[in-house]
């Protein structure tokens, strides 16, 4: 990697990179990262690509609420997928929604590998009792399904909550429920690296120039197991999502008044028996895309990345 | 062989020690319980003196011995909602649950299990690439999005089986059935299938696998050069093969299917024991999350253990590794 070649360009260079190579090679990658870039950035972009702003009451007429798609009898061209009980737009409603689950999703995701990457390091630098007491938490949190987890930790903090707080704070409390849900698997995998790279000659080298541990781990060996983490960081957003969802379907995530795709599935859920299908279709969609590219990228990545975890 | 089991039952006894006292902070960190019991309008007087009838004014590790012998009684306190006791609450709602669980696992592993062989002998066919894509997109979908959509369509458009409940329950020496009328069998049906699915994906693609591997062996080859018929050599040889990690997944995936049925009970509002503890998790119920949480650590805590002393049994390098 510090072997630079200047003959070339840059970009010719940065083609070389073997990750970038595998990616232009695999087409399924390539769909993937594209349906991904474009669902992000779309909800991201919500405010300003939204025809309509669910959340404006100005903007909301109940006159125009319950009609069906487009496309189909009785539906109005001013609204492409049809509207809500409430006469919201769906497709707005969507890609606000995506923007919620989007959020939390990756704050969920940092949140475990940042605790899940501190305590794998720790863990297998010093080894010994840490080491020991670490890996056995994780090891225990790993036999009970994730999502238990999740609804569990979910629960108490919610509980924990006085009654008036208990919807504004409840997306930081889905957040932190996914979060720690999700760590062990990157204390596993940083706590594998970190016990390869301590190995290494470099490491050797750095502790007899007398560099205290904090520096060699900040320093040298983090980077190190960046790669390997970044893979679990993939597959673990799509898991997440998926995690976000589950718990807003079961009506102990995201509150209906900053819904995500979840919440819009469980409120659309209710008006399924009525007919009125697309109120719950559409979200079911749109979250299964999402989930799936991100898996996609996911299983690219870990091949890519990482040989050896196939 | 006692050293390992006796390691394994130490590290279990601690799991449940650490469940357990995170179950008793509930009671603490969540409302004031005394508020749970009289409501609004009771004096100071009245709060003091249940107070100290519920001993709470006592040192918190006296509490916590107390709270754990009578959990050790199986006496989880009163639901704060539906004032009844909670051991009572769950031992109602489990056969529901278990039944379910049952249903479910019956459903994974015969279908699991057949297109498994079937996929793993006829590799090439255009079927099997059929059932491996379907597979595929059956891990990735979440559960409550397949449940939703099963309701949709054999509930709403069709109208072949009902969307939710649990109909035609009959009382069997003390346990509540559904299985044995033809309402209760056409209402399971469609939960079953929802909380089946991921096991069932799993069982088959495990059982694939197996079976491309043992079809390889001399053995199978073998068998071939004696003549046997084929059906001989794939149920006789090649699937028995087969079924040692099976039958492991099996059994470490049935607490998997008591975790997943949270979901699944409260799409279908199926009333079990999963779908009680939602709505517990909904009305800030401590008593009934206390239980729950340690019924479901012990849960797999034993699962676990009887898995470990089962590799123990068969495998003997960990025999080795262990002591």
């Amino acid at each position: 990697m510090a072997k630079t070649d200047q003959s070339k360009s840059r970009w010719q260079r940065f083609l070389d990179n073997d990750i970038v190579y595998s990616f232009f090679t695999t087409p399924g990658a390539i769909i993937a990262a594209t349906i991904t870039f474009i669902a992000i950035t779309a909800a991201f972009a919500a405010p300003l690509i939204a025809p309509y702003n669910p959340f404006d009451p100005a903007q909301i007429s109940l006159w125009d609420g319950k009609l069906p798609p487009a496309w189909s009898d009785g539906g109005s061209s001013a609204y492409l997928l049809g509207t809500d009980n409430q006469g919201r737009d769906m497709l707005s409603t969507i890609l606000y929604g995506g923007r919620i689950s989007i959020l939390v999703g990756i704050a969920a995701v940092f949140l475990g590998m940042l605790l899940g990457v501190t305590l794998g390091v720790i863990s297998g630098y010093f080894g010994g009792l840490t080491d020991t007491v670490i890996m056995r938490i994780a090891d225990v949190q790993l036999t009970i399904p994730g999502i238990l987890v999740a609804i569990l930790i979910n629960g108490i903090g919610r509980a924990a909550l006085p009654l008036e707080l208990r919807e504004e704070f409840a997306i930081y409390v889905v957040i932190v429920a996914i979060g720690l849900t999700d760590w062990p698997q990157f204390a596993r995998v940083a706590r594998g690296a970190t016990l390869v790279e301590a190995e290494k000659e470099y490491v050797q080298a750095a502790k007899l120039i007398g560099l205290p541990k904090f520096t060699i781990i900040l320093r040298h060996i983090l980077p190190n197991t960046l790669r390997p983490v970044l893979v679990i960081a993939t597959i673990g957003l799509a898991l997440a999502i998926i995690a976000e969802a589950t718990l807003s379907f079961l009506g102990q995530g995201i509150p209906p008044t900053t819904p995500s795709l979840g919440t819009l599935i469980r409120v659309g859920n209710e008006f399924l028996f009525s007919g009125l299908w697309w109120i719950t279709f559409f979200p079911a969609i749109a979250l299964i895309i999402l989930v799936f590219s991100v898996n996609l990228l996911g299983d690219w990545m870990r091949d890519a990345l990482n040989p050896k975890l196939r | 062989m006692f050293y390992f089991i006796l390691n394994r039952l130490a590290q279990a006894l601690l799991v449940m020690a650490v469940v357990s006292a995170i179950s008793f902070s509930l009671f603490n960190f969540v409302g004031d319980p005394v508020n749970n019991m009289v409501g609004q309008d009771a004096t100071r007087e009245q709060r003091i003196e249940i107070r100290q009838q519920l001993g709470l004014d006592d040192p918190i590790l006296v509490q916590y011995q107390r709270f754990m012998v009578n959990v050790a009684q199986g006496d989880f306190g009163l639901s704060y909602r539906i004032k009844q006791p909670v051991s009572q609450l769950i031992l109602e709602r489990l056969p529901a649950t278990l039944e379910l669980v049952f249903a479910s696992a019956i459903i994974a592993v015969f279908i699991g299990i057949v297109l498994g062989v079937f996929t793993g002998i006829r590799r090439y066919s255009w079927v099997s690439k059929i059932i491996m894509s379907v597979s595929l997109i059956g891990v990735s979908l979440p559960t409550f999005i397949i449940g939703i959509g099963l309701i949709y369509l054999f509930a709403v458009y069709l109208r072949w089986l009902p969307s939710s409940g649990r109909a035609g329950v009959i009382e069997l020496g003390g346990w509540k059935t559904s299985l044995l009328t033809v309402d209760g069998w056409r209402s399971i049906i469609l939960p079953a299938i929802t909380l089946s699915l991921f096991q069932l994906t799993m069982i088959l693609r495990l059982v694939r696998a197996e079976m491309l591997e043992v079809m390889r062996s001399d053995y199978i080859k073998f068998a071939r050069a004696r003549g046997l018929a084929n059906r001989a050599i794939h149920f006789g040889h090649a699937l028995r093969n087969t079924l040692v990690p099976v039958i492991t997944i099996i059994g470490l995936n049935i607490g998997g299917l008591i975790a997943y049925s949270v979901i699944t009970e409260t799409v279908f509002q199926w009333p079990g024991t999963g779908l009680m503890f939602i709505q517990a998790v909904d009305f800030v119920d401590v008593p009934i999350m206390a239980a729950y949480l340690i019924f479901v650590a012990l849960l797999f805590v034993v699962i676990n253990l009887i898995v470990d002393i089962l590799y123990f049994v068969v495998d003997p390098r960990i025999r080795r590794g262990g002591s």
